[in-house]
């Protein structure tokens, strides 16, 4: 059903038919299995980018000046490239990795590479916001400088990296909307193919409906949590 | 009595260089402090105080000097050997610095599991310091949800609980109100006396020197002024610094007593 048509109240109710959502579990779970790979790629990765970042300041605690310039400046560049951009110049990488540039995997690789930058970029910033006087404690204890980064560093800063998480991880599931216009499939797919194509609106609109739902949730339980760990530790 | 120098600072520099300006903080620091003693540093802010407590832990690297606490010379040390000297150096802050992560239990068993001591003793140990500091009732909580006079005891049972021959107290009641600060006074004289740790406080409270200190010296422009018995310097001060204290000290003095107040 389309708008050009018929009303929007009569769209809007089509939307809600279980003719449309029985197409829609399908994408629903393409779309929930990129999200969910995407973002755990992009928790390892972005945090170990992220710590080595921190630990290499030259404030941190082993400078590493001209390591931490150059991969400060390597992640500037792949945080310029638009999103739809790094789909295109994965393809190749993807057709290396899983002998097909299309498909749910090959777009995870894509999504990985943009969002692992900005995700260490945002843990770097939630890292640096320890307090200097934590570190300085610990390091008068005589810790190690792995024990500072793994029991006092990341413990410390959990709820902040939580909250940089939920933020990410909405930014990965909105790429797997536009890696859908390049054959990774899910919502972003039936958006583009039957809402944009074929001004199937009824169906768009169920999409729309879909990642309105899962953004609040995750949204939702990203500030659950690190409002949970805040409450345990008395701080709010 | 004679006792024997525990901590021996000996011309002591340290210069820091903010927008390429050359900032002298130690300008040839010597210093004794005797084992079991508190010993009491005094100094405005900017006199460098706190450069130089962390200039014995090494948490700030001194230019030229040397420092010599237990017989050991800590700027000799190698990275491995400096770790674990730090576990014989207890350092309180005036920010308590505490771990919010963690409940005070674990916070005061942090530096025990960094000294890798074993399971069983670590619980005992902490049992044994908490109760000292009193504390017992609260090893479940954060320490967010301590008053700051809590706060600075579970600093306090964190910097003892390894055992050590002396701790730094850098500004430790600076951030507490009066009568808080009298009973964290009362716990450093109370630690001091059972175990015998030496302890350099260093603080700008003249209050706090007077009623926990037997010698102190006196931090002006990162040179030691003048240094002797807290007595002497107060009623005969021969610095600068020292006689401004020693006047602001009288002045509150006659305030307080009318007031039936103060230290």
């Amino acid at each position: 059903m389309s708008l050009l048509d018929s009303s929007l109240w009569e769209v809007i109710k089509a939307s809600l038919s279980p003719d449309i959502w029985k197409d829609l579990w399908g994408p629903i779970g393409e779309t929930l299995y990129m999200t969910v790979v995407s973002s755990l790629i992009m928790l390892v990765f972005g945090l170990l980018i992220g710590i080595l970042l921190t630990v290499t300041n030259p404030d941190g605690l082993v400078p590493l000046k001209a390591s931490y310039t150059v991969s400060g400046w390597i992640i500037n560049c792949l945080r310029s490239l638009p999103q739809m951009i790094m789909i295109i110049l994965m393809i190749p990488v993807a057709r290396l990795i899983f002998g097909k540039a299309y498909g749910t995997n090959a777009c995870i690789i894509a999504i990985a590479a943009s969002c692992i930058p900005m995700y260490a970029r945002i843990v770097e910033s939630s890292l640096l916001e320890i307090e200097k006087g934590k570190i300085e404690a610990a390091q008068a204890i005589g810790s190690n400088n792995l024990s500072i980064v793994f029991k006092i560093l990341l413990p410390e800063t959990l709820p902040s990296l939580i909250r940089g998480f939920t933020v990410s991880v909405i930014s990965v599931l909105s790429m797997t909307a536009l890696a859908g216009m390049f054959g990774a499939g899910g919502i972003g797919d039936i958006a583009v193919r039957y809402g944009y194509q074929r001004f199937q609106h009824d169906r768009l609109f169920a999409c729309v409906y879909i990642l309105i739902i899962l953004v609040q949730l995750i949204q939702g339980i990203g500030n659950l949590v690190s409002k949970q760990i805040l409450k345990t530790r008395n701080l709010i | 009595m004679k006792m024997t120098a525990y901590l021996k600072i000996n011309d002591l520099h340290k210069s820091f260089y903010p927008h390429g300006k050359t900032l002298k903080v130690l300008d040839g620091i010597d210093l004794e402090v005797e084992k079991g003693e508190i010993f009491g540093i005094i100094g405005f802010s900017g006199a460098g105080k706190s450069t130089l407590a962390r200039c014995i832990n090494r948490l700030e690297t001194s230019d030229s000097g040397s420092i010599e606490l237990g017989g050991t010379d800590i700027l000799k040390l190698s990275k491995r050997e400096l770790l674990k000297e730090r576990h014989r150096i207890g350092m309180i802050f005036q920010n308590f610095n505490l771990f919010d992560s963690m409940t005070v239990y674990q916070n005061i068993a942090y530096p025990l599991q960094q000294a890798r001591v074993p399971k069983a003793q670590i619980k005992e140990r902490v049992l044994e310091t908490s109760e000292l500091v009193g504390l017992t009732d609260k090893l479940k909580v954060h320490p967010g949800a301590l008053s700051g006079g809590q706060k600075q005891r579970v600093g306090i049972a964190r910097a003892i609980v390894t055992n050590p021959d002396f701790i730094i107290s850098d500004e430790a009641t600076s951030a507490l109100d009066p009568q808080t600060t009298i009973q964290i006074l009362d716990l450093l004289k109370e630690i001091n006396r059972k175990s015998g740790i030496t302890i350099l406080m260093i603080t700008h409270e003249l209050d706090a020197i007077r009623y926990i200190c037997n010698r102190m010296a006196v931090l002006e422009e990162g040179k030691i002024t003048e240094s002797g018995l807290v007595r002497d310097i107060f009623e005969n001060p021969n610095s600068k610094t020292g006689e401004l204290f020693a006047k602001v000290f009288r002045l509150l003095q006659s305030v307080e007593l009318t007031q039936g107040g103060g230290i």
